[in-house]
């Protein structure tokens, strides 16, 4: 595959030929590991149905062509049952491209060939991916490739995305079928459907109808109800004689299958159809054991009793494993940030050009940085939830709780999603069906705690518990969100969006063992973004803050201070003036303002104005009410010399009442600007956001109060 | 009348009617829950709230509501 260039985002030169692919596949079929194994790109590749839910193009060279691939959604047939089917409909239907990859799972053909015989109706040309052969080879399964491309006029290629067996051959049929003419398919009905077939055909025969496609198609979609070509003869004048015979077709076909619906009809039809040819081509070479290694999986891990406590109790060790294994290199970041600070400061002559760059940015991101072991460690398991297949069983297990709140079992996949990024989680509401369930799950997305908001937990359960208590502590946080965040539904259930229940229908895919080098580059991209946004954001919002809390300065303040310094009668006092001298020079600060202003609103919260000016920083992004914490407590000379780091700080400056009301906060109001953005996005106008910020913000107030004020009683 | 709902663990049936909407009705079809279909049930979730099924190799989750909507008979 060395010819293989990626040229993702790069314009193609004019000269070459250019090949346009949609991807078309059942879901959870490796569609998009299959563009990721012919080209550079690294699409977001997960072992349960939902991972893509919007199209993306990839650009990749091969031979004389420029390659144009587009990863679509997965469908199970084509319905717009849910907006990412929708969106793969309208794709294939209304977009142009050349060619269909059609992406079936060798393991599980007949299921697959349903959606394929749709394609094949298609008119347009079509070549099949017979994806998973290294998994068919282990089962025993053998499909014979060349003999059912010869069964259904379609050809099919084995390949396999994860070993990279037959990409290069499937490739060249592209090409192959890009420069013939296409083939007729050679998908048979009934006899009855077949009868009915051939007097449309003949018909238009008769008429000498002229058409792009053959009649045999066209007739086929006129009995399927296709709206497009009925669209298209409608217009025309055989139209009034060619209405009556299509009328008796359906229902003579609809007799035959003794159902009153056309669609349900020719599902029958495709599925003997399907049933024929795998008789024909697959062959089952070792014996099949009674039970699969997935059912014997599953028999313990989603058991009526035991699933749920095993799904605790891997929760738990996950928030164990955050703090105890992320503690562990903290020391060091945290060392090295200050040895940096030191030489870094050391080069600067400007008093405040040093401190802008010391206290300001190094100490800001620093204090991001600081937490990226344990975001680590929180990506990794969420990679493992997301790869092996685990994900599906745990929807199951909690579908029924989840009901109880008015939410859809399938809402977990989302939620679960919310605990790495709100935003993908909110692009993945859209496998709900339902606008009702989606909007509902949207506004609760929020609850389960980011990424991003973990630095904040840790900080906290650091600073007020001991290490063998803090990963408790966590799991307690993230559970009690998530708990919230159900009370939120059923709320928003009872009041908002009320309606009637949406069917649960989902696929529970097969147990795989996820590979190292799909974790590993996962958990990479994700923790580059984090660390990129450090870089950027970050340290920008920290200068920001910096500035803030520095101007503007008081000359008047300064000179008192400064008489009183030289004048004092020992060392201690010196120290005393000295500390005081900066913190009332941070309260007259723009930022010290700003926090003065809204601390009353906060007071009933127990906050101080630090805390109050970190939450409204924490608006634009969760990192950044660790980094102000950094910022403002850098600044503020109350910390004593010898331990400076914010976990101290924090413990010393902060009562714990005031703590636990902060963290609520934290875990329930807006998630950040770049999530509300898409969350607008996703729920389809302005207003909703501001429902949102209403709600959280309500929420988040009312639970500190309830938070601050119990714990207090209870000290 | 037997559903699916009233089967077993480890209980094989054939469907033999949908008696769904049509849109709920279509979304099986594609999961292969159709007329003359086998159907295997797998494991019931606490409270018998959900089921898994195994219909061909495929496993799906569905609700008591929607498991009740499918006429079945014994094998
Ligand atoms: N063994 C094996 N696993 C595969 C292959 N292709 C994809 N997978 C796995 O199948 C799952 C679904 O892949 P994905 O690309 O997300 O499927 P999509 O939903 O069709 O885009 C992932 O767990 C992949 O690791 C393959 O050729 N062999
Ligand atoms: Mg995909």
């Amino acid at each position: 595959m060395k010819e293989i260039v990626n040229m993702q985002g790069k314009a193609c030169p004019v000269i070459a030929n250019h090949i346009k692919v949609a991807l078309v596949g059942q879901p959870n079929v490796g569609k998009s590991m299959l563009i990721n194994s012919v080209s550079n790109s690294h699409l977001h590749v997960g072992n349960f149905s939902g991972v893509t839910v919007d199209k993306s193009e990839v650009l990749f060279d091969h031979k004389d062509y420029h390659f144009t691939v587009v990863d679509l959604p997965g469908t199970y047939a084509f319905t717009d049952y849910t907006i990412e089917e929708r969106v793969t409909h309208d794709y294939l239907c209304a977009e142009d491209y050349d060619i269909i990859i059609n992406v079936v799972d060798s393991t599980n053909l007949e299921k697959n060939l349903q959606l394929t015989s749709e394609l094949l109706t298609m008119s347009k040309k079509v070549v099949i991916a017979l994806n998973m052969s290294d998994e068919a080879d282990k089962e025993g399964i053998e499909v014979n490739a060349e003999y059912m491309s010869e069964l259904i006029g379609v050809e099919c290629i084995k390949v396999s995305a994860a070993t990279k067996l037959g990409i290069e051959e499937l490739i060249d049929a592209v090409i192959r079928n890009y420069e013939n003419d296409k083939n007729e398919s050679k998908l048979i009905f009934s006899e009855a459907v077949e009868e009915e077939i051939a007097q449309i055909v003949w018909y238009l025969d008769k008429h000498k109808y002229e058409a792009k496609n053959s009649y045999r198609n066209i007739a086929i979609n006129l009995l399927k109800n296709n709206k497009k070509t009925y669209a298209k003869l409608h217009d025309n004048p055989i139209w009034t004689e060619l209405q009556p015979i299509l009328i008796e077709a359906s229902s003579h076909i609809e007799l035959h299958h003794s159902s009153d619906d056309i669609k349900e009809a020719f599902a029958e039809e495709y599925a003997s159809f399907n049933r024929g040819v795998v008789a024909e081509v697959v062959e089952q070479k070792k014996q099949v054991e009674k039970k699969t290694l997935t059912e014997k999986i599953d028999n313990v891990l989603i058991h009526p009793i035991f699933g749920i406590p095993i799904f605790l109790f891997f929760m738990w060790s996950l928030f164990q494993l955050t703090f105890e294994v992320g503690a562990v290199p903290m020391d060091y970041i945290d060392a090295f940030f200050g040895w940096f600070g030191d030489a870094v400061g050391a080069t600067i002559p400007n008093d405040d050009v040093r401190s802008l760059i010391v206290d300001g940015m190094i100490a800001g991101v620093g204090a991001v940085v600081l937490f990226v072991p344990n975001i680590i460690i929180l990506f990794i398991g969420i990679a493992l939830l997301e790869s092996t297949g685990y994900m599906s069983r745990v929807a199951f297990l909690l579908d029924g709780f989840f009901h109880k709140f008015g939410l859809h079992g399938q809402s977990f996949i989302p939620l679960v999603t919310g605990f790495g990024c709100s935003i993908p989680a909110y692009m993945s509401a859209r496998i709900l069906k339902n606008d009702r369930d989606r909007l509902l799950t949207l506004f609760i997305i929020g609850f389960m705690s980011c990424g991003a908001r973990l630095p904040v937990y840790v900080l906290f359960a650091g600073a007020f518990f001991s290490p063998e208590m803090a990963g408790n502590i966590l799991f307690v946080i993230y559970i009690s969100g998530a708990m919230l965040g159900l009370i939120a539904a059923k709320v928003l259930k009872l009041t908002a969006f009320k309606g009637a229940d949406e069917p649960f229908v989902m696929e529970m895919p097969k147990y795989r063992l996820p590979s190292v080098k799909l974790i590993w580059h996962t958990v990479l991209t994700k923790t580059m973004m984090y660390l990129k946004k450090a870089g950027t954001f970050i340290a920008t919002a920290s200068m920001l803050i910096w500035f803030l809390s520095n101007y503007p300065h008081n000359s008047i303040l300064e000179e008192d201070y400064a008489y009183k310094i030289e004048n004092a009668i020992n060392q201690e006092e010196k120290v005393h003036f000295e500390n005081s001298l900066s913190t009332d020079l941070l309260e007259q600060s723009y930022l010290g303002r700003i926090g003065k202003f809204s601390e009353p609103i906060f007071a009933p919260l127990g906050f101080d104005w630090k805390m109050s000016v970190a939450l409204q920083a924490g608006l634009a992004a969760k990192e950044v009410v660790v980094s102000t914490l950094g910022v403002l407590y850098a600044l503020g000379a109350d910390v004593d010399e010898e331990n400076n780091s914010l976990i101290n700080a924090i413990s010393k400056n902060i009562s714990f009442p005031s703590a636990v009301a902060f963290i609520v906060v934290i875990m329930i109001y807006l998630p950040c600007l770049a999530a509300s953005i898409v969350f607008t996005r996703e729920a389809g106008g302005i207003k909703y956001f501001f429902y949102l910020l209403f709600f959280t913000s309500v929420a988040a107030y009312g639970m500190a109060f309830i938070a601050y004020n119990i714990t207090k009683m209870l000290m | 009348m037997k559903t699916l709902l009233d089967c077993k663990k480890a209980c094989r049936v054939k469907v033999l009617k949908l008696n769904a909407a049509r849109e709920l009705k279509q979304r099986l079809i594609s999961f292969g829950i159709m007329k003359e279909a086998e159907i295997e049930v797998l494991e019931h979730a606490p409270g018998k709230k959900t089921i898994e099924v195994k219909v061909g190799k495929m496993r799906i989750a569905l609700r008591d509501q929607e498991a009740e909507l499918i006429e079945v008979e014994k094998l």
